[in-house]
């Protein structure tokens, strides 16, 4: 068919057959499309209302309190070479925030809850006592309820309850204490630094008699 | 999960809780189930930071948690839920609608509970009247028992639940000691008879108002240990938090009302309202229309004040009928007729409406008015769209094309022989509602992403100037407290100079524009969910 010349058409079937004419078709787009293009319309303003402002409000002050919140995790501070004097004051807040919350671990996976290995042994000795003597407990109320009215029951229920805390408050105390024996720990290793710089010193003196004498 | 819900779902964990729980969430999401070890490795974070994120994560409802493959004896693992850590762009929406319904009181309720993820309703009430009484003037106090009113209130609305309990089935055999019980969160709340069930709880007593800063550590160490101990009032382990599904039913009605009041007038939204209230409690979460209620029935249940008489009323509801809207359906003829809310139809509508309105904003109106021929006549062949469009020939192929290359369009053939050949092929060009609103979510999605990331842009890049602006204001409110002379606050204030205060003023508005921009966009995300989950209910 290119052989028939100018003026006819170069697909190889009839394009009216598809309601396609000769001027109706767009133009053939040049290169790829701008990454920004023009655009022909511009969007509508936003709403705007005492509604719309309160609840703008309302997300701005939720994002800016949920970072104070203690749901909001931070990496551990690395020690850098030098301790700048502020970071002092910032591990004292940190503790401060970590004592706001501590989750109900009655709803959580028991191994999500932390653990101090220093401590381990002394709480297992503890809590195979407490055990030993809850048993014990247990048998005693049995019997006790085979005798007791209901009121007694409920009475007995919250001790137990009480108990549970208790042993909570303990475990947080006994972190607590971890915390303090590691801060002697790095006063320590400063007092002992200290203590080399002075005896490299007094060896420079000596040194320097000897020499005075000659 | 598409790219970019999970884009956005790190964005927003990010901002709500850091980089540490952005990092384990956005591998949660990308893994789907995980165990404690398996996400340590991945993230390649220290393992008490992995258990903390954790713990956050499950806190606000956003990670569940089971028994894995192997059954109870095998690792727990996690799963992260991001439905719920997208419900967080709607927070303020939230808060705003239990203001509107139930005030002050309502407002701070919800909002703690969102801000810490499920409390107990001892320490909410606590924690409201503390911050109510801090608002009001000196030597007045909040009462216990007004802010557990208000929680009532909420809690019998469903507005409010309880935390689904923990299933811990105890295994019985020689190695019980041994191995841990199965512990399994069960996602649904519903399924738990007391999840409506206000407990008794033994609380009397005003709200505090907060000590001036000038306290000693010691002593809010000890009165935090006070709190702690006191706090003993009968509801330990049962915790409450949002019921995100009851609130979205609540803007899908108010929605519907709006819609009703524009089309026709506000007397009819009146009734639609009356209609929708009176079968909010028999009608079901998915339900596609309303328990059917008779006209008579309407007629008690109208509020008093519109004076609306029978007639009237009976007028109201044949147009409401025949609106090709279709928004109320006719379904009997007994006590004066009987009629229900058509509420999948309406969503459809709805959402119908959303997607012309962005096909107008974005390509034209004349590229809207093909695109609205193509969704009522379906399938129409080129030739077709330019005779019923009546636009030149040329521009019509032109605006189709475009439509066609978004994927706003679809087109197929239709050969009338086997080798397909186009003289004798039909080009049937259609739009198809439901995935058309998917991709229009999928787009919707990408906006917000965008907005928050070109906010946190902006903060960067202005972050010094910031935090002058902040220190500059904390020194000025020390030396208020402490009665400085107006000079000296005006030489504090100077430190700012005037450039730099047209710059934060920028900044602020910009800022603010994005914010509300985020605010706006999510209506309309709530809208094509509404609708694709309507549409998926009714099949």
């Amino acid at each position: 068919m290119a052989g028939k010349g100018r003026g006819v058409a170069a697909f190889s079937f009839n394009i009216e057959s598809l309601g396609l004419t000769r001027g109706s078709m767009p133009e053939t787009q040049r290169g790829p499309a701008p990454l920004f293009p023009q655009i022909e319309y511009k969007p509508g303003p936003l709403k705007a209302g005492e509604d719309e402002d309160y609840m703008r409000a309302l997300k701005q002050e939720m994002r800016g309190r949920m970072k104070d919140l203690p749901f909001n995790i931070k990496h551990h501070a690395g020690k850098g070479d030098v301790e700048r004097y502020k970071e002092k004051y910032t591990r004292e807040i940190k503790k401060l925030e970590d004592e706001d919350w501590t989750p109900d671990w009655n709803r959580l996976p028991k191994e999500l809850k932390p653990q101090k290995s220093i401590k381990k042994k002394k709480r297992d000795l503890k809590k195979s006592v407490k055990i030993s003597t809850k048993d014990k407990e247990e048998v005693l109320n049995k019997l006790d309820e085979l005798e007791k009215k209901g009121d007694v029951k409920s009475d007995e229920e919250d001790e137990v309850k009480k108990e549970k805390k208790e042993d909570d408050e303990e475990g947080e105390e006994a972190e607590i204490e971890g915390d303090y024996d590691e801060e002697f720990e790095e006063d320590n290793d400063y007092i002992a630094s200290y203590f080399e710089d002075g005896d490299d010193f007094g060896g420079g003196s000596d040194d320097n008699m000897d020499e005075a004498t000659y | 999960m598409t790219a970019q819900e999970v884009r956005l779902c790190g964005l927003l964990l990010q901002e709500h809780f850091g980089d540490v729980v952005e990092n384990v969430g956005t591998h949660l999401i990308r893994n789907g189930v995980l165990t404690l070890r398996a996400l340590a490795h991945e993230t390649k974070l220290a393992l008490d930071l992995v258990k903390k994120s954790l713990c956050v994560l499950v806190q606000h409802g956003m990670c569940t948690f089971g028994p894995g493959r192997r059954g109870p004896a095998g690792p727990v693992e996690y799963h992260i839920n991001c439905e719920h850590i997208l419900h967080m762009l709607r927070y303020p929406r939230y808060i705003y609608t239990a203001k509107s319904l139930y005030g002050d009181t309502g407002e701070l309720i919800v909002e703690e509970i969102l801000q810490r993820g499920q409390m107990t309703m001892s320490s909410t009430v606590k924690t409201v009247a503390d911050r109510l009484t801090h608002n009001m003037p000196e030597g007045q106090s909040m009462d216990y028992n007004e802010v557990v009113s208000a929680f009532s209130r909420l809690v019998e609305t469903h507005f409010l639940q309880r935390c689904p309990p923990m299933a811990s089935a105890e295994s019985s055999g020689t190695g019980s000691a041994e191995t841990p019980p199965a512990v399994t969160q069960p996602s649904n709340p519903e399924s738990h008879p007391d999840c409506y069930k206000l407990p008794y709880i033994s609380l009397s007593g005003h709200g505090k108002r907060r000590r001036s800063s000038e306290d000693g550590e010691a002593d809010q160490r000890a009165a935090k240990k006070a709190k702690t101990d006191s706090s003993e009032c009968g509801d330990e382990g049962i915790h409450w938090q949002v019921n995100f599904e009851r609130f979205h039913l609540h803007f899908r009605d108010q929605a519907i009302i709006s819609a009703v009041s524009c089309k026709l007038d506000q007397t009819s939204g009146e009734i639609v309202r009356t209609m929708l209230r009176m079968s909010e409690v028999t009608t079901s979460a998915n339900a596609a229309f309303t328990q059917a209620l008779s006209a008579n029935e309407i007629f008690r249940a109208l509020p008093s004040n519109y004076n609306i008489a029978r007639p009237i009323l009976d007028q109201y509801l044949t147009l409401l009928v025949d609106d090709p809207m279709e928004f109320v359906g006719k379904a009997g003829d007994s006590g004066g007729g009987m009629f229900v809310v058509n509420l999948h139809r309406a969503l459809a509508n709805l959402a119908r409406a959303t997607l012309e309105s962005v096909v107008q904003e974005r390509f034209g109106s004349r590229s809207a008015r093909i695109f609205r021929l193509l969704l009522r006549k379906r399938h129409l062949e080129q030739k077709q769209v330019e005779d019923f469009a009546m636009i030149p020939a040329k521009e019509a192929k032109e605006m189709l094309y475009t439509l066609l290359s978004e994927n706003l369009v679809q087109l197929q053939e239709i050969p009338k022989t086997p080798d397909h050949a186009p003289s004798r092929t039909f080009y049937l060009y259609a739009v198809n509602q439901l995935p058309t609103a998917r991709l229009l979510l999928q787009h919707c999605y990408k906006t917000v992403g965008n907005l928050i990331e070109r906010r946190l842009y902006e903060t960067k890049e202005n972050k010094r100037l910031l935090e002058k602006s902040q220190r500059i204001e904390a020194i000025l409110a020390s030396l208020q407290a402490t009665g400085a002379e107006a000079t000296q606050l005006t030489e504090v204030e100077e430190m700012i100079t005037a450039p730099e205060r047209q710059q934060l003023e920028s900044l602020r508005h910009h800022i603010n524009k994005l914010d509300s921009g985020e605010n706006q966009v999510d209506e309309t995300i709530f809208l094509l969910e509404s609708y694709i989950n309507s549409t998926q209910a009714s099949r």
